[in-house]
């Protein structure tokens, strides 16, 4: 893949390439800012990885072709998908708590983050760099070849001590979540011998929305009497507060207004409020 | 447009990320906000290698991309197994030490 010549003879970039820089980096720190402020935990997850994808982009328009591939398989086709299934894991009901274990933590966090950015950014601004000197001898030979030649070459070492790292890390995560068997191998049968014992429910939970007006995951079941069943929804909606209000569906002591006539009751909507009105047209 | 953008950029991202690790609560924020930081600083090494005209900036990316692989899966399992032992990802309950 060749682009164009993508520094111009001042160090500047090209309009393309500048284009492409100001439409992504507005988006990147929107997508920061939610890791930051955004309260659902999957929120976050999603905003990182599109973050991740347009930092893939801004690799490959400064001509790092190889840089930018691995960061979407490794960042957001690994890491991120990582992520993601240990929130699946640990629940995503797994919201911030907003007590301050630390009184003022949140003020002095605010004033130290502000600080550190106008101390970097004012750096950077503030520094005199060379006169960019862009890629095109170094890339003679594509970026990969010339990335893998540093690799094998003057960074061997580095590189078999990555090695070594991945293999420790990988067996470091087996023992951090390996568990050891302490009592005796709880099966299906000592599990149902436990509950015929405890006295507790034997029969299945009753299915959510069956018995109700409507047949939805988040409406409660109702028993014969017409009360509704709370543990018919399931945990996870019970405890993001996602369920439907229990009583809206529960069945009603029947008032006067109720009873009408089958024949009007047929004809008549709850947009017109009295049977006269239908009688004179 | 001058490269300087791009480390500005960097700089905000960072900061960003930074800001996360100090403010939020939840272990697994926490610990994307220490990959985003990753990130900013790969986004700078990339520009200061186009500066310099050699790859070896790219080439510290792609270490910092392996390690910060091998960091995803230690505290990832960290994470589960404190989840495990007491029930909560939040780094304030991590508090078996105190007293």
């Amino acid at each position: 893949m060749t682009l164009a010549a993508s520094l111009t003879e001042a160090g500047n970039t090209s309009a393309g390439e500048a284009v492409v820089f100001w439409v992504l980096a507005p988006l990147m720190v929107l997508g920061a800012l939610g890791l930051l402020l955004s309260r659902r935990t999957v929120h976050v997850a999603v905003s990182i990885a599109g973050v991740m994808v347009g930092l893939a982009i801004l690799y490959i328009a400064q001509e790092a072709h190889f840089l930018g591939f691995v960061q979407v398989v490794v960042y957001t086709g690994a890491i991120m998908m990582l992520f993601i299934f240990v929130l699946m894991l640990v629940g995503v009901d797994a919201s911030d708590s907003l007590v301050e274990t630390l009184s003022g933590q949140r003020w002095i966090g605010v004033l130290a983050g502000t600080g550190l950015g106008v101390l970097l950014v004012t750096a950077v601004t503030r520094a005199s760099f060379a006169a960019p000197q862009g890629l095109e001898a170094a890339n003679a030979d594509s970026n990969p070849v010339g990335v893998s030649r540093l690799v094998f070459g003057d960074f061997v070492l580095a590189f078999e001590a990555t090695g070594a790292l991945l293999v420790t890390a990988a067996l470091g995560a087996l023992i951090l979540t390996h568990r050891r068997r302490l009592g005796r191998k709880v099966g299906q049968r000592e599990t149902a011998d436990a509950r015929v014992l405890g006295g507790g429910r034997l029969t299945p939970l009753a299915a959510p929305g069956v018995y109700a007006r409507h047949n939805a995951m988040d409406v409660p079941a109702l028993d014969p009497y017409g009360n509704p069943i709370e543990e018919s929804v399931s945990r996870v909606l019970r405890i993001r507060g996602q369920e439907a209000a229990a009583e809206e569906f529960a069945m009603r002591e029947l008032s006067e207004a109720d009873l009408v006539p089958e024949d009007q009751h047929l004809e008549t909507t709850e947009d017109v409020p009295t049977t006269e009105e239908g009688g004179e047209q | 447009m001058s490269l300087t953008n791009y480390l500005v950029l960097a700089t905000l991202l960072f900061t960003i990320g930074a800001t996360t690790v100090l403010l939020r609560r939840n272990g697994i924020i926490v610990f994307m906000g220490v990959e985003l930081m990753l990130n900013a600083t790969n986004l700078a090494l990339v520009t200061f290698s186009r500066i310099h005209g050699n790859l070896q900036g790219q080439v510290f990316a792609f270490f910092v991309m392996v390690v910060a692989a091998a960091e995803v899966v230690i505290g990832l399992a960290i994470i589960v197994s404190i989840f495990r032992t007491r029930r909560s990802a939040s780094v304030d309950d991590v508090n078996l030490l105190r007293n």
